[in-house]
């Protein structure tokens, strides 16, 4: 079944080339794209069936030779773990082109264009995840931004150019340092083996042996790279410019997927390279991980624009899910690679929703707005629930995550755990303090009832605005998310059997235990 | 503790219970105005289903003649499934739950029927009974659920439909604000229960009931005295008590059948249940019960005292749940011996107050929805049904015998002054000071309210609609007559021949006994002799002259504390929300200010950690990386040129 994973690389970069030539026609390169999408979703699916939970740590394993003279391949195969980020992609994808549809883009900026840029998005950061080749990862890393950095410079707001630069320097920037420890790895494979290689396997096995000193470094340049992907405080403040001036479907794809790499870098770079460094340096990690939930939420609350304030709210769930990683026990490694999966989830539902509010009020900033359930209620209830599911309510997805990442960490890291459980209370502070400030009160606000209105103008109840609630093409695409979102928070094992092996595996390859074991007569 | 047996026969359809009205909240939510002619006929039907059946699974337990056979587990499925960690969706049918099933769905399904005259005339009415379903499906899973998980899972889901129905009328922003409030402190409780969660997997590798109560003996000492603080908090924020009670009185804003089912007979009271089901822990910690017993103690108080001093009908009432509530968490925390009486004054407070909480509706619904008891007086006439009940859920309240509240309450008082030295001195002096508190501030209400001249008559409602009180529909008089019947008779019924407590000790152990400082009898006197100073007070103070319709400005200074809460939401705001924005002010603008700094930082570092490498590696590597660096300095230089035009 290696042709799914092949094909789930080919059929985005076709359907990027076929869309591109399809800029006269927005309509078309719509359709066109929005197909191309689905087919990545029903070969997702197809992965998702090939995969084994209890098989090989890399599966449906296939590479050909790149450059001979240094040992690269092009080499991919799948794990439990870059499985489910495949999966969360091909299902965001089709939904952000949906979201989008009629997105008015700038001046002389096609369809076409825009969407072509989206599929090659998808296919690099498809890629990424797939690479088994660390030099190959590498260079995804490196060509995953270039698509991006169109995306938000060409179709973004009113900065876009400074974000997509600062966005592009940031990531290009730690990119370089992990490349640097990456040749470091594979000169100690050259001193070891007589030839080199940059096969992840092998460089597991190779620099995992090395001494810590050594291991320290090299661990610094990819966790460099990987912090500033992720984002952890401080490394953060390309996210939310990134986001705010990016187009709404740019800021799912930015905050949704792409940030996942970071924690993905982590998990599979990190952890197997360097498991002294990663013990060593995990209260390090841990004190930025924890720092980032209290920063992230804090600053959350203090946001004047919607879409700066979902980039604040993933800086605090990154803090989760970096605790989680860090703190070396299954069901903490397992949270946060389902927190992963369901802040994809959680909050693209969420930026897509705020996405619908802005393109009824025109304007990104809250205090635009007031009393918006009153016309849009249905808007309005999409809009809790994608809140609640941030906010980790029981009998949604993230609740299992943020659950196991707690519990799991809390038997090694106490203090961590009980510090970022505070996380909880201001995660309810800053979702129903957005709610209320959008959705509740009087109707009133520029954006909904007009400039001319002046400040604190209130609206007529009795007159009509021209706000409406959801349209069917909205609904089409909040449903599936909807379902999804209730579907994990009541059942989500389906999702925990493929991960928990792979995180086992990664633990064993750092060599912890679980503090807690099964107990007799389970 | 009782090892439960696997649920068969009728009980292996209990997740009916909650599926039932679950099921009807999410046909409401889903059909939208389609459901508007039959929204609350479906709602209220799920829910009196759901009632039948806990009437059919209660009779079948009680004929189950071996008691210890009385506690089932039903397995649903695996939650949540992590190696050694194993979260159960599974149900716990065992006495106290089904006690808790029968308030719930009983008292919920009269609110129900309530609800269809109450919001007669409210646009949307089927999406308030799809969050009175959704709460009352949440509310069931908290009772029934068979682990600490489950339970917070209905724990937070009960705080979600609060959330709703307190911000019911959204569109003003002090219910919007009191839903926000009632959630954030209700997850600073939550917070306790999370870390109390953790805790036992720590030690036990589980969290489900059975093997957490068999195995309390693994946990330290230390341990379970933080488990049961922790729990405490949890109690705290849901069930209104100190330093957490600030919330509850806001919820006033919420519709009144949200007031009486929610945030007065049903999840209010989860905080005793968690106490009273987390018995063998807190069997183990005198510590952590006599916290519990401050707690409530001082809660009780506090209640009572501010109670005295509003003017607002329903918050009275919510400050008096907050301090019923107190006595019940006093109970509890009095171990062995109070467990069962924290459950029978919970079963008949939640009638008398469901009760009274509903005559406060049928009062504002005949009055403009007036809630500002200086505005009314000498109702009793223009409401008689509603003034009789009412007056029923009265005396059961301020514990006049023979009515319910006596023979709850006056067992808790009775209980609290046993023990040795100063406990029983303290506890059992505040509960008697309690009972005659509660007296004087209900009668101060009733005068106001329904006896004395009218004071409306003269007036306008906020809307400029002048008063025409009149007597409430019969789909609310009916459940109000119903609650009053179980005033009148629920305690006696209750408490003789110890047949709650009986039925109740596969769950909780036996009731103990012991002998108090003073005896039961004189205990009985005393309450019943100072609820009547309390009221003959509030009857001299109010009855005898002319209530002013503005209250008077110049109080003494205690009058001045209770009307201000005692100063819980100043010190609130002091401790937390202003400091919190100053920190959050402060943070926004050091991360603008920082970000050029940032980026200097990232390149200094990029320098710093790559020179360390190229010593540490071979030249190769570094003539490779340094190309590397300048290759990609260039690419990003040419990225820069070509900018955006």
């Amino acid at each position: 079944m290696t042709w799914v994973l092949i094909a789930l690389l080919v059929v985005p970069l076709v359907g990027a080339l076929v869309v591109a030539f399809l800029r006269k026609d927005d309509k078309k390169a719509k359709l066109v794209a929005l197909a191309f999408s689905l087919v990545e979703l029903v070969l997702a699916v197809l992965l998702w069936t090939a995969y084994d939970p209890n098989g090989d740590r890399i599966q449906l394993a296939t590479g050909v030779d790149w450059i001979p003279a240094f040992g690269v391949r092009l080499q991919f195969g799948i794990d439990g773990i870059a499985l489910v980020m495949i999966a969360v992609i091909a299902l965001l994808i089709p939904l952000v082109i949906g979201a989008g549809w009629t997105e008015k883009l700038p001046a002389g900026r096609s369809q076409g264009g825009y969407l072509s840029l989206i599929l090659i998005q998808e296919a690099v950061t498809v890629a990424v995840f797939a690479a088994t080749d660390v030099f190959l990862f590498y260079v995804l890393f490196e060509v995953m931004l270039i698509p991006m950095y169109f995306l938000i410079g060409g179709y973004g707001g009113a900065r876009r150019q400074y974000a997509a630069v600062k966005f592009f320097l940031y990531s290009f920037l730690g990119g370089l340092i992990m490349l640097a420890s990456a040749i470091g790895a594979y000169a100690m494979a050259s001193d070891e083996l007589g030839k080199g290689t940059f096969d992840w396997a092998t460089l597991v096995k190779v620099v995992s042996d090395a001494d810590s000193t050594t291991q320290t470094w090299l661990f610094l340049g990819f966790f460099l790279a990987f912090a500033i992907k992720a984002p952890l405080v401080p490394f953060h403040t390309w996210l939310p410019d990134a986001a705010a001036e990016a187009p709404i479907g740019v800021t799912v794809i930015v905050v949704g997927i792409l940030d996942k790499v970071g924690t993905f870098g982590m998990l599979r770079y990190l952890l197997p390279m360097f498991p002294e460094a990663s013990k060593n340096l995990a209260p390090y990690v841990l004190v930025l991980a924890v720092a980032g939930v209290l920063y992230g939420s804090l600053l959350a609350t203090g946001q004047r624009d919607m879409k700066r304030f979902l980039a604040y709210v993933s800086i605090a769930h990154f803090g989760f899910i970096a605790l989680g990683i860090f703190s070396f026990t299954s069901q903490a490694g397992v949270g946060s690679v389902s927190y992963m999966l369901n802040h994809s989830i959680s909050t693209g539902m969420l930026i897509l929703v705020v996405g619908m509010v802005i393109a009824r009020g025109g304007s990104s900033l809250i205090s635009d707005y007031g009393g918006m359930s009153k016309v849009a209620p249905l808007l309005a209830g999409m809009l809790l629930l994608a809140g609640l599911t941030t906010l980790s309510l029981p009998g949604t997805n993230s609740f299992v995550s943020e659950f196991l990442v707690l519990i799991g960490s809390f038997p090694t890291r106490p203090v961590f755990t009980i510090i970022a459980t505070v996380g909880m209370v201001l995660a309810a502070l800053y979702v129903l303090w957005l709610y209320q400030r959008i959705m509740t009160g009087p109707l009133r606000g520029d954006a909904l009832i007009g400039a001319a209105a002046g400040p604190g103008a209130v609206g007529d109840p009795e007159k009509k605005t021209t706000i409406g609630d959801l349209n069917k093409r909205e609904i089409a695409v909040l449903a599936p998310l909807v379902v999804i979102v209730l579907a994990l928070g009541f059942y989500p094992q389906p999702v925990l059997d493929v991960i928990t092996p792979t995180v086992g595996a990664t633990l064993t390859e750092v060599g912890v235990t679980d503090p807690v074991t099964v107990q007799e007569g389970k | 503790m009782t090892e439960p047996v696997v649920a068969s026969g009728v009980a292996s359809f209990a997740w009916l219970l909650l599926a039932l009205p679950a099921f009807g909240a999410a046909v409401l939510l889903v059909s939208g105005k389609r459901a508007d002619k039959w929204g609350h006929l479906l709602g209220s039907a799920t829910l009196l289903a759901s009632f039948g059946y806990a009437l059919a699974l209660f009779f079948t337990t009680l004929g189950v003649s071996n008691a210890e056979e009385r506690v089932q587990n039903l397995h649903l499925w695996d939650w949540i499934d992590v190696n050694a960690l194993t979260v159960e969706f599974g149900l716990r049918i065992d006495p106290l739950s089904l006690t808790f099933v029968l308030l719930i769905t009983g008292v919920g399904s009269l609110i129900h029927i309530y609800s269809i005259g109450y919001m007669a005339h409210e646009e949307g009415r089927r999406k308030f009974f799809a969050y009175l379903n959704l709460f009352v499906s949440a509310m069931l899973l908290l009772v029934l659920g068979n682990g600490f998980v489950t339970l917070y899972f209905g724990w937070e889901g009960v705080g979600l439909a609060s959330y709703l129905l307190i911000g019911w009328y959204q569109y003003k922003p002090e219910a919007a604000s009191a839903a926000k409030k009632a959630f954030l402190m209700n997850r600073v409780g939550d917070l306790g229960l999370a870390i109390a969660i953790f805790l036992m997997f720590n030690r036990l590798g589980t969290t489900q009931y059975t093997e957490v109560f068999s195995r309390v003996s693994e946990f330290s000492s230390a341990e379970v005295l933080a488990i049961t603080l922790l729990l405490l908090l949890g109690a705290c924020g849901k069930s209104g008590q100190f330093p957490l009670q600030a919330w509850l009185p806001d919820a006033m804003a919420g519709p009144t059948p949200v007031s009486a089912l929610i945030h007065a007979a049903t999840m209010v009271t989860a905080g005793v249940y968690l106490i009273a089901r987390s018995n063998p822990l807190y069997n183990l910690s005198e510590d952590g019960r006599l916290v519990v017993m401050i707690i409530g103690a001082v809660t009780l108080l506090i209640g009572c005292i501010i109670g005295c001093a509003y003017d607002d009908f329903k918050k009275v009432l919510a400050y008096s749940t907050v301090s019923q509530i107190g006595y019940m968490i006093l109970a509890v925390g009095l171990g062995p011996i109070g467990y069962a009486l924290g459950i029978m004054h919970l079963l008949t407070h939640g009638f008398f107050k469901a009760g009274l909480f509903l005559g406060a509706g049928s009062v504002m619904h005949g009055m403009n929805d007036e809630g500002n008891i200086r505005r009314m007086g000498g109702l009793a006439k223009f409401l008689p049904i509603t003034f009789v009940t009412w007056t029923l859920g009265y005396l059961a309240l301020i514990g006049i015998p023979p009515f319910a509240g006596y023979f709850s309450k006056d067992a808790i008082i009775a209980a609290a002054f046993t023990g040795e030295g100063w406990r029983p001195w303290v506890f059992g002096g505040v509960a008697l000071l309690g009972a005659a508190l509660t007296a004087f501030y209900m009668t101060r209400l009733l005068i106001l309210v329904f006896l004395g001249k009218p004071r409306w008559k003269e007036l306008k409602s906020e809307d400029g609609r002048e008063y025409h009180p009149h007597e409430s529909p019969l789909t609310m008089t009916v459940p109000m007559i119903i609650l009053a019947v179980g005033s009148i008779g629920g305690g006696w019924f209750l408490s003789s021949g110890g047949r709650l407590a009986g039925w109740l000790e596969p769950s909780l152990g036996e009731l103990k006994e012991e002998h108090g400082v003073i005896s039961h009898g004189m205990v009985g006197i005393l309450t019943v002799a100072l609820a009547l100073v309390g009221a003959g007070l509030a009857f001299l103070l109010f009855g005898r002259r002319k209530q002013p319709v503005e209250r008077p400005a110049r109080v003494a200074w205690p009058v001045r504390a209770a009307r201000a809460d005692l100063y819980g939401n100043a010190l609130n705001e002091a401790l937390f929300a202003r400091p919190g924005t100053w920190l959050t002010r402060a943070l926004v603008f050091l991360d603008l200010k920082g970000v050029d700094g940032a980026v200097n930082g990232t390149a200094a570092l990029l320098g710093g950690s790559s020179g360390r490498l190229r010593r540490l590696q071979t030249g190769f590597v570094r003539s490779y990386a340094l190309s590397m660096l300048l290759g990609s300095i260039f690419v990003l230089g040419a990225l820069l040129v070509v900018r955006f035009s």
